[in-house]
């Protein structure tokens, strides 16, 4: 069983965005942030490995895809901490953001999709259900109908049956669905959302074993060459991102001592009869 | 439909090249009755800032529809209307005879389901959860987390959008549908097994006026019962952060939040809810905010219009009385 698991390097989670409105479409600071594995993407490695674990086959291979520059290297080494096999990084120059403003979910597919028929014989693509920059959550089905593979997304539970099926709960608007992905051509494509499991975290030894695993990294020029892909269908999007800003605060809203304090207030606002 | 200018597409995967007529397509909802959901009502209000008609894809009869919509195309297929592919492929056959301009869904779990499969097929970027619609071609949709927003502008000749319900007005069904039937590919890449769905009395969490949302601060699920009363006396629905799911307290389709429903309504009442970015992201767009929590440092009450610094097992007790 071959897996492919794309990772994305974001801004880490618990970081409060700080927005300068005079950098035009770079208004979102980058320098010198924390940057950490997308969580939906850890999610995604995580499964990965179970799902290896738990078939037990000596050839099965987890790899582990990034596009994004050079520190994009680290987040590879962490997937490969965790139990995967092998890395690709497609390293982008320096200033190209990952945060839609260069980089969209179209692109990152096309180059996905390219990888995927490179490598030959990927029985599932198991991505995170959106990054926490973007907030998208595009790459995942628009790779599933660039490939016609057949798609799960928010999985909160993936089973491999021997047939090459997959069986996934997923979450919906109203509770979770259980949907069936027929064995076919191409690879299964399923994202992962919050509850399918909780990522490990990287043990020493694994820390030390994951310095010795292959990375191939290529340069998104080249890799775009070789898979006979259009740089600008990567690099010029679309969907042109013409500005980003901060949205307009909120009014400084105020303590009240009390019960009878709040509703009187509540009352005032005409929010409560 | 208008459709002065028609050549039948080439096969998915190229950009279409036809000169398009503006028409907008809105895809519906599942729902369990013959109405329309509350977000394709809010789909279709963000449809009619576009130029051209609206056609409005749907699985299922419906009995009525707003005035803006022109004509309803109603689906057969085998099998279960859920899945993506069957979905997608009902689209692509949709645009095959229609030739939209743009092409509109909720930005919901089952839109973004599709969204970015149809973009595939059709050859099309998505722009999804476009809170703003500035003109045929140009969108505003948050990043990070709601912390900031990005103006867009398509180029490509389709505009395949998913809209955020709670941006958008819910129109009103007060129209008779015209409804023609639509035959579209069978899915043979997946089938539907079972579904888990939650019932309840209340209003729907995304779309309610009022929501009381309980955190970690609850303890358990049974002290949810608190907020149900609560809930009840002011007609509205339950929420919770994902501490509260994680923990177990409550089912996740209650969870508001980044992962989660985005949720604008007239009144949110944040109860033991600490207030983590991907929290506010989920509710930081309601027009009345009150925060109940003991503890005064929690970032909850930074966005908090009304905050009061109390033991929630007296505080929301009393509320409830005396609302």
């Amino acid at each position: 069983m071959k897996i492919l698991v794309p990772i994305k390097r974001v801004i880490d989670y618990a970081i409060k965005i700080r927005v300068d409105p005079t950098k035009g479409p770079h208004a979102v600071q980058t320098a010198n942030v924390k940057m950490s594995m997308n969580p939906f993407c850890e999610i995604a490695v995580e499964e990965a490995i179970r799902l290896k674990e738990a078939h037990k086959n000596k050839g099965d291979e987890i790899v582990a895809v990034s596009i994004g520059p050079k520190q994009c290297s680290e987040t590879i080494r962490t997937a490969l901490a965790m139990g995967a096999d092998r890395g690709i990084h497609i390293e982008t120059k320096g200033d190209v953001r990952g945060d839609y403003v260069d980089l969209q979910p179209w692109g990152i597919a096309k180059l996905l999709k390219g990888v995927v028929e490179k490598e030959e014989n990927v029985d599932l693509v198991l991505c995170g259900k959106q990054s926490i920059d973007s907030d998208c959550g595009q790459t995942g089905p628009l790779l599933a109908g660039f490939l016609n593979a057949p798609q799960a997304t928010f999985a909160a539970k993936v089973t491999k049956e021997d047939d090459g099926s997959f069986i996934v709960d997923r979450e919906t608007d109203a509770g979770t669905e259980t949907i069936k992905l027929l064995p076919s051509d191409a690879p299964a494509v399923i994202t992962c959302d919050l509850r399918l499991n909780t990522p490990r975290y990287p043990t020493m030894p694994n820390i030390m074993k994951a310095k010795k695993k292959p990375v191939q990294t290529i340069s998104l020029e080249d890799m775009v060459s070789e898979l006979g892909l259009d740089l600008d269908e990567v690099l010029k999007p679309k969907n042109q991102v013409v500005e980003v800003y901060e949205p307009p605060p909120r009014k400084e809203g105020e303590f009240v001592e009390s019960v009878d304090e709040l509703l009187s207030k509540l009352k005032e606002k005409g929010v409560v009869g | 439909m208008i459709a002065a200018f028609r050549q039948s597409l080439r096969r998915p995967l190229t950009t279409a090249t036809s000169l398009r007529c503006n028409s907008t397509l809105v895809i519906a909802e599942p729902t369990s009755n013959d109405t329309l959901a509350p977000a394709t009502l809010s789909a279709i209000t963000a449809a009619s800032s576009l130029p051209g008609p609206i056609s409005l894809l749907t699985f299922s009869p419906v009995s009525s529809v707003p005035s803006s919509v022109s004509n309803v195309l109603q689906v057969n297929t085998d099998g279960n209307s859920k899945l993506a592919e069957t979905v997608s492929n009902a689209v692509v056959a949709a645009n095959e005879q229609g030739g939209y301009s743009h092409v509109v869904c909720a930005a919901t779990k089952f839109g973004s389901n599709y969204l970015g499969r149809v973009g595939a097929m059709l050859g099309v970027s998505p722009v999804s959860d476009v809170v703003e619609v500035l003109s045929e071609n140009t969108f505003i949709r948050p990043l990070y987390a709601g912390n900031a927003l990005a103006k867009i502008t398509s180029s490509d000749s389709l505009k395949l959008i998913s809209v955020r319900p709670t941006a958008f007005d819910k129109a009103t069904s007060d129209t008779d549908p015209t409804s023609t039937p639509l035959d579209t590919q069978p899915n043979n890449l997946t089938s539907w097994l079972n579904e888990s769905v939650s019932k309840s009395e209340r209003p729907d969490l995304s779309s309610a006026s009022v929501v009381i949302s309980g955190g970690r601060g609850m303890k358990n699920g049974e002290n949810f019962a608190l907020l149900e009363k609560l809930a009840d006396k002011l007609g509205g629905a339950v929420g919770a952060s994902r501490a509260a799911v994680d923990a177990g307290f409550v089912p996740n389709d209650l969870q508001v939040g980044q992962t989660g429903k985005v949720v604008a309504p007239d009144l949110y009442i944040a109860v033991g809810i600490s207030g983590a970015i991907q929290h506010l992201s989920g509710m930081k767009d309601s027009k009345t905010i009150v925060a109940i929590n003991k503890d005064g440092e929690a970032p909850i009450f930074q966005v908090a219009d009304l905050g009061l610094v109390a033991d929630l097992f007296e505080a929301v007790p009393e509320l409830t009385e005396k609302v």
